[in-house]
């Protein structure tokens, strides 16, 4: 982290623990006993999309906490004007706050030095008009990350551009997928050493995923590492020990697709990178395999709901482990890898832990890929659990789709018991804050359909509230316990934010109607919220400005693949737009309007 | 929907794309790159038949042109950017449908060289070819072809084309039958007017035939009625087209056997000895 001599004076003065060498900490007062973090936490500072590597989306101000929360008031506030889905979240640096609209892609800098936090300046990429009609599920952005003086993100029209993070001016532009094959990016790239880590979407139009690594200097392509083919495609070589039996054998991102059907492989990367600076690997998850029709892709599908360990550098992958085989509900695993060293049935463990859309959450030892444990943290009925022996969902069968098999009441839906948004992890709690969904699904009917000419039918899927009274909540997970402790549900809304959590004890997330919350991390009690002009389905963070004092910011704009149903362009007459997703979510046009903006809170 | 969700999308609608008077111009909603449908030099039956209304009418043409994907009708038809779409499925819940103006069905294309004559789903030469079928990208899609060939095991046998190839070729949906052409694949089974169309204009000597269905298909619909869509409501050009189909069904019939559109009656394939 690049930090200058007066902010670095700055921070010392609010947190002496920093030491000129050791600018962030890895450990936080207070931390429940033998939890340790993995890589340095923001301090004043938020320069990747999580805040830190491993992706606890921790911080250790506390400036603001359970006392003087609801204090909070907006001191500064810019609309953008986009009327779309805003994901993701700013980064700060340098005491400038940088904003990525969603398409057209506007990277924008603000000064927080000076009172209304004026446009420094405002960086227009002009991506391709017609990635606008690939995309599948809004045009949105996740977020950017800060290395070497540049702003990193990537365009809607698959291109990755670095911009010095002073003068907004280009740095590089490379061209990373091909808007002509249906290839689109929305996620937030990380950097790890020199070397730019880069994700893709589109997997519905057949697209093959895969991680692309840039030169930092000169954004040159170092390696790609593909989500389907032979073991060459996937980096797999010498090192690649998978921890369980399914998982291994020669060219499976092959043998487990009938002949050349994983050219058109999906599992695509559209989700979060982490990073483990003392084991040296990355982590990340694939999404949905590339035909959905699952009859036509009989096999594992490799390497689809996976999670992959990598080496950065290299590429070379350590270990996979595919979630659910031959998928069948839509179930990407992009979600977010959560890194902490922990005790663990009385032992210390290197914990990856992952709440995924298939509604479990997965606790795996990331050194080697054993799964520990899968504990649903949502109502689920297409599976009744996980055998950790082999590592294989014991899967409900009269709730898996097929040809005149129209499976009713799979929980959860294809939206999952949480979407991409990120959860929040406190050491000093042990709770893993998990923003959540409770929706379930029926398949029904077929229904002719149309496309690009071609008359057919597909399988209707309604999508609707699940058990319970509610369809949101965010849940505080005890991790070591594998088990909810406390809840705060929505009755009529998922929970479609990313979280944060702090050293103040206090845990930040929004509502798809528009409410900025703040609760006590130990007991879920409500400290504060405040409705806000828009529904937010971006990622708190927090940093401290020129004075020395903690901040937290948000996005507020409805949009994205749930929240798309308040875009004015997408009817609620039919329950099966969208995806599906209509019917779960008919209420929210009344609940919030659209409208990008970011909001800035003092106490 | 409530009537104030009604008037909220109607003020959208109205903003985002002001209404024409449908009586001065003929607003159409095309793919600018998919023949035999249409294209950007109007070169596409769709366009022909689009002319042939506006005359019709006493109105100017207009277009629309988005790639008919995904979002297709919410970018266009439904966002008031046109009034009408010159071919749905009837009866697609996404729009309001005239009476049909033509019937097909899905075809074999192969090689006239190869001399495989392929009717039937049930013909026993394809457990050993190479079937190519278009993969759509839907949720749970069941292109009634591949439904028909999964039912009797040929899953090994597929060779799927993703149906959007490459924006940047021309007519990217024609893949599948330039595949037969090479010899990449022994046969495809596509949608009848694609396939008359790229089969009769190909350099290779190619044949498509119209699917005989089989008594094990009866629950597969392998041919479909195909209208003209306009947005829910609009009733007074529906109406219009309406008439307008009927007083010009031979003329549509022509227009269609120019470009080697297979046509069957309402009761389904033909099974031509």
């Amino acid at each position: 982290m690049r930090i200058v001599n007066g902010f670095l004076f700055i921070l010392c003065m609010v947190i002496p623990l920093i030491g000129q060498n050791a600018p962030s900490p890895t450990e936080v007062p207070g931390s429940q006993a033998g939890i340790h973090l993995v890589s340095p936490l923001p301090t004043g500072e938020w320069t990747m999309p999580a805040g830190d590597y491993a992706n606890t989306r921790f911080s250790p101000l506390s400036q603001i906490n359970t006392g003087n929360v609801k204090n909070l008031h907006i001191v500064g506030e810019m609309a953008d004007g986009i009327p779309h889905g805003h994901e993701g979240g700013p980064l700060v640096v340098d005491n400038t706050l940088y904003m990525v609209t969603p398409f057209p892609n506007y990277l924008i800098a603000l000064d927080l030095t000076k009172p209304g936090y004026p446009m420094k300046w405002k960086f227009e990429p002009n991506p391709d008009q017609r990635s606008v009609g690939i995309a599948c599920c809004d045009v949105v952005n996740r977020g950017a990350s800060y290395a070497d003086g540049k702003i990193i993100y990537n365009t809607l029209d698959a291109n990755t551009v670095a911009v010095d993070a002073k003068s907004g001016q280009l740095v590089w532009k490379t061209k990373v997928g091909d808007t002509d094959l249906g290839e689109t990016i929305t996620m937030a790239p990380i950097v790890v050493k020199d070397v730019v880590l880069v994700g893709d979407s589109g997997a519905e139009l057949g697209v093959r995923g895969k991680l692309t690594a840039l030169d930092l200097k000169s954004g040159k392509i170092l390696w790609r590492a593909f989500n389907s083919g032979p073991d060459s495609d996937a980096r797999i070589g010498p090192d690649f020990k998978p921890f369980y039996q399914k998982d291994r054998g020669k060219d499976l991102g092959v043998t487990s697709w009938t002949p050349d059907q994983w050219r058109l492989g999906g599992g695509t990367i559209w989700g979060w990178i982490s990073y483990d600076p003392e084991l040296n690997l990355i982590y990340y998850g694939t999404g949905n395999p590339g035909v959905w029709n699952d009859d036509m892709r009989p096999g594992d599908n490799k390497w689809s709901i996976t999670i992959w360990a990598r080496n950065p550098e290299t590429g070379d992958a350590k270990w996979a482990y595919q979630i659910e085989p031959h998928d069948g509900w839509d179930y990407d695993e992009i979600m977010e890898n959560v890194l902490v060293d922990m005790p663990w049935q009385g032992k210390t463990r290197k914990l990856l832990i992952h709440p995924g859309r298939t509604g479990f959450v997965f606790v795996l030892d990331r050194e080697t890929g054993e799964v520990l444990s899968a504990e649903n943290f949502e109502p689920v009925t297409w599976a009744k659990g996980y055998d950790l022996k082999t590592g294989l969902p014991i899967e409900n069968p009269d709730k898996r789709p097929h040809t005149n098999h129209y499976a009713r009441g799979v929980c959860p839906s294809s939206t999952g018991g949480k979407e991409f948004v990120p959860s929040s992890f406190s050491p000093k709690t042990g709770y893993l804050y998990i923003p959540a969904h409770n929706t379930c699904m029926d398949y029904s009917g077929e229904d002719v359909n149309y496309i690009a000419g071609t008359p057919y039918l597909g399988a209707s899927v309604r999508m609707y509230p699940g058990p319970g009274g509610y369809q949101g909540e965010l849940i505080a997970w005890d991790v070591a316990n594998a088990k909810k402790v406390w809840s705060v549900k929505e009755a009529d809304l998922p929970v479609y934010s990313g979280v944060l959590a702090t050293a103040g004890d206090v845990v930040f997330y929004g509502t798809m109607d528009g409410y900025f919350r703040a609760l006590d991390a130990r007991s879920g009690n409500v400290l504060w919220q405040m409705k806000l002009s828009s529904g937010i389905i971006g990622n708190p963070m927090t940093f401290l400005g020129p004075d020395g004092k903690q901040y937290v910011a948000i996005y507020v704009g409805i949009g994205g693949w749930m929240g798309a149903v308040a875009l004015p362009s997408v009817s609620t007459d039919d329950d099966y737009a969208a995806l599906g997703v209509v019917g779960a979510m008919k209420k929210i046009k009344q609940m919030t309007s659209p409208g990008g903006a970011l909001y800035v809170f003092g106490y | 929907m409530s009537s104030a969700t009604k008037s909220l999308l109607a003020f959208f609608f109205c903003c985002a794309a002001p209404l024409v008077a449908a009586t001065a111009e003929l607003r159409v909603c095309a793919d600018p790159n998919n023949l035999p449908y249409s294209n950007q030099q109007q070169q596409g039956f769709e366009n022909e038949l689009a002319q042939l209304v506006a005359r019709d009418l006493g109105v100017s043409l207009s277009y629309f042109w988005f790639p008919q994907r995904h979002k297709f009708f919410r970018n266009t038809l439904l966002a008031g950017a046109c009034d009408v779409v010159m071919e749905v499925p009837t009866g697609i819940d996404v729009a309001s449908t005239t009476v049909p103006y033509y019937r097909s069905i899905y075809v074999f294309v192969s090689r006239r060289d190869r001399g495989l004559h392929i009717r039937s789903f049930d013909d026993p030469q394809l457990k050993s070819l190479r079937i190519g079928v278009h993969v759509t990208g839907e949720n749970d899609d069941r292109v009634p072809s591949t439904t028909a060939l999964l039912k009797r095991g040929l899953v090994g046998n597929l060779e799927g084309y993703d149906i959007f190839g490459k924006l940047s070729e021309q007519n990217p949906a024609g893949d599948i039958v330039r595949a037969v052409a090479d010899k990449t694949i022994d046969v495809a089974v596509v949608w009848g007017p694609l396939g008359g169309y790229f089969a009769n204009r190909s350099s290779a000597p190619l044949e498509a035939t119209p699917v005989c269905p089989s008594p094990l298909d009866q629950q597969i619909p392998l041919s479909f009625d195909i209208s003209m869509g306009v947005r829910r409501g609009n009733d007074a050009l529906r109406d219009k087209l309406n008439s307008f189909i009927a007083r010009h069904r031979s003329d549509i019939r022509h227009l269609l056997d120019s470009y080697s559109v297979p046509l069957v009656s309402a009761q389904g394939g033909q099974c031509q000895k």
